[in-house]
């Protein structure tokens, strides 16, 4: 009888704990949420409800039309269809040549005998330790002295040169941990490296694969120094430059800029919760940032 | 051809393109960066070397470096911290046995994922100081909300409060190491008769110090390199008065804007000196890092 009691009294205790617990956890995920909430809201206001005191959380009627009036701004020489297709040429070319550059150049590293592999490994590494601040300048006089300023030539080609040790180290680390009976077996079987690579590697590694295809998608939405060094005219422009130009004349339009930044930052939650397994996964197999 | 020589022959075609990337994109440029360091030029009159010339300058003559640098540092030893405690605060609460977890898990990390101009956008329409949310919560308080990013001295403060928004990627990293925790630990404290916060402290802390000090490293890096918030809600100018003329925005005003590309060059390479010393100094103070399967201690 008094064990009973004992324990029913620990497991009110324990439920408290846990109503306690996720409490905390609402309010500070309430807190996160803010900021995207408060975009939303203001995104549908008009311009005098924008201003209201006290602040007016549901906006009544919702103003979906702010969203027409930021995607072809007046005033602008360019709607947001030329910033989205630009984005999109420059992000999808970005994530096919760090996908493809960076497989391969881990396969050589992670599958393959040679002589000097392991230094130059050891030398990949180390590129990580530069900042990109201290290459920037000399990649801009290079890209500048071959006539590329203003194409997005130079924010593309460097990915085809599995620039990023990042994707390599993390794939070199994913391709060590298949068996090599795989590639004996297939040498056997009259397979050339090649062959291994692209037809038995490549195909075991899509969930790495894809870890890196989610990290390059958002980092190169994302990405404005990039852009912002090499792209002049307006009609080059990606959306993080497009969107940065629109708040310059647009500065006190609130309801206009929450509705432009919630265009932009509606594709990268769109593929952050298609890909979050990813996301996750990479994250905590490699312990490191994108 | 003998079969390790056929290996080692496509050993080196597949590492190729990397050594092509490394020669063009990195070696060459770092190479470049290090003698343009010591010259002068403006993309237009011929090159002149100048050899130590933008260092002296930098350190004697220029007192925006000194404040880019004052702001850096600031930033960083304000923002850290936090950030630090914030992972790790809402790592440990994701780590509990409770409902919808995967959900929060997914919210907190979403933040980190959207970060760049609309983020900012978002942050300054917050910070608002006539009609922003957060001066309009503060007078709930009967508080009277500052200028935040039109003061000298509440600007900084904003991109503080701005980067804990981003703790999520910490966050996850975090949490994988509370995972990784062996519950046999935690048993034995409770035999021991350990209550939660013993447990802890003198359980999780010392377990989970190797990934503190990673995170710890990687934040410094990343903190001495924040641009886009603050170009963005500058600007590029740095405004108010230099007050968010973090070091970052200051180079590429130098590189960019007035394209004093040795200058520039000069600073990225202080800059790297500044980071890579910061890393030896967390390492050399790391005494605190236990790591496990090490007996020795240290």
């Amino acid at each position: 009888m008094v064990d009973f009691n004992l324990n029913q009294a620990a497991l009110t205790r324990k439920k408290i704990k846990g109503i306690i617990i996720l409490g905390v956890i609402c309010l500070f995920g309430f807190v996160m949420l803010i900021p995207f909430l408060w975009m939303i809201s203001t995104s549908l206001k008009i311009s005098t409800e924008v201003f209201a005191t006290p602040p007016q959380w549901i906006p009544w009627p919702p103003q979906w039309i702010n969203y027409l009036s930021a995607w072809a701004p007046k005033g602008l020489p360019e709607t947001f269809n030329t910033y989205l297709k630009n984005t999109l040429i420059i992000t999808f070319f970005n994530t096919l040549g760090a996908i493809v550059s960076s497989s391969f150049v881990a396969f050589g590293f992670a599958r393959l005998r040679f002589k000097g592999r392991d230094f130059l490994f050891i030398l990949l590494l180390g590129t990580m330790m530069i900042p990109v601040q201290v290459t920037m300048i000399p990649q801009f006089i290079l890209f500048r002295s071959l006539g590329w300023i203003d194409t997005f030539l130079p924010l593309i080609v460097p990915n085809f040169f599995a620039i990023s040790a990042f994707n390599v180290f993390l794939l070199r680390q994913f391709f060590m941990t298949l068996p090599p009976e795989l590639d004996e077996a297939a040498l056997i079987d009259g397979c050339s490296y090649f062959d291994i690579y692209w037809r038995i590697i490549m195909p075991l590694s899509w969930p790495v694969v894809a870890t890196i295809a989610v990290f390059s998608f958002v980092y190169n939405w994302n990405d404005f120094l990039n852009p912002l060094i090499y792209l002049n005219s307006s009609q080059n422009f990606t959306l993080a430059l497009g969107l940065q130009t629109f708040t310059t004349v647009y500065g006190s339009s609130y309801h206009l800029m929450m509705a432009a930044s919630m265009l932009m930052l509606l594709p990268i939650i769109v593929v952050f919760f298609i890909g979050q397994k990813y996301f996750i996964e990479g994250i905590a197999t490699t312990g490191l940032k994108g | 051809m003998k079969s390790s020589q056929l290996e080692s022959v496509w050993g080196y075609i597949f590492i190729f393109p990397w050594i092509l990337g490394l020669l063009f994109f990195t070696a060459g440029p770092i190479i470049a960066s290090m003698l343009l360091s010591f010259c002068e030029w403006d993309l237009i009159t011929p090159i002149k070397w100048v050899g130590f010339q933008n260092y002296i300058k930098m350190f004697t003559q220029d007192p925006r470096f000194w404040k880019s640098l004052y702001n850096t540092f600031f930033y960083t030893a304000m923002s850290v911290p936090l950030q630090l405690v914030a992972g790790l605060t809402i790592a440990v609460l994701m780590n509990q046995q409770v409902r919808f977890i995967k959900v929060f898990r997914t919210l907190f990390y979403l933040p980190s994922v959207t970060a760049g101009v609309a983020s900012s956008i978002i942050w300054m329409w917050l910070f608002n100081p006539d009609v922003g949310l957060i001066n309009y919560f503060l007078s709930m308080f009967g508080i009277h909300g500052p200028l935040w990013l039109a003061s000298e001295f509440w600007a900084k403060p904003v991109y503080v409060i701005m980067s804990l928004w981003g703790v999520g990627g910490g966050m996850l990293i975090y949490l994988a190491g509370l995972q990784s925790i062996p519950a046999a630990l935690y048993e034995a404290a409770s035999i021991d008769g350990a209550n939660s916060f013993q447990k802890f402290i003198h359980v999780t802390l010392p377990m989970l110090s190797p990934i503190i000090f990673f995170n710890l490293v990687i934040l410094v890096i990343q903190s001495f390199q924040i641009f886009t918030q603050a170009y963005v809600m500058s600007g590029g100018s740095g405004a108010p008065a230099d007050s968010t003329l973090f070091y970052v925005v200051y180079l590429y005003q130098m590189g960019f804007r007035f394209h004093q590309m040795g200058y520039a060059s000069a600073l990225a390479w202080i800059l790297f000196l500044i980071i890579l010393g910061a890393t030896l100094l967390l390492f050399r103070f790391s005494g605190w890092v236990h790591y496990e399967g090490n007996t020795k201690g240290k």
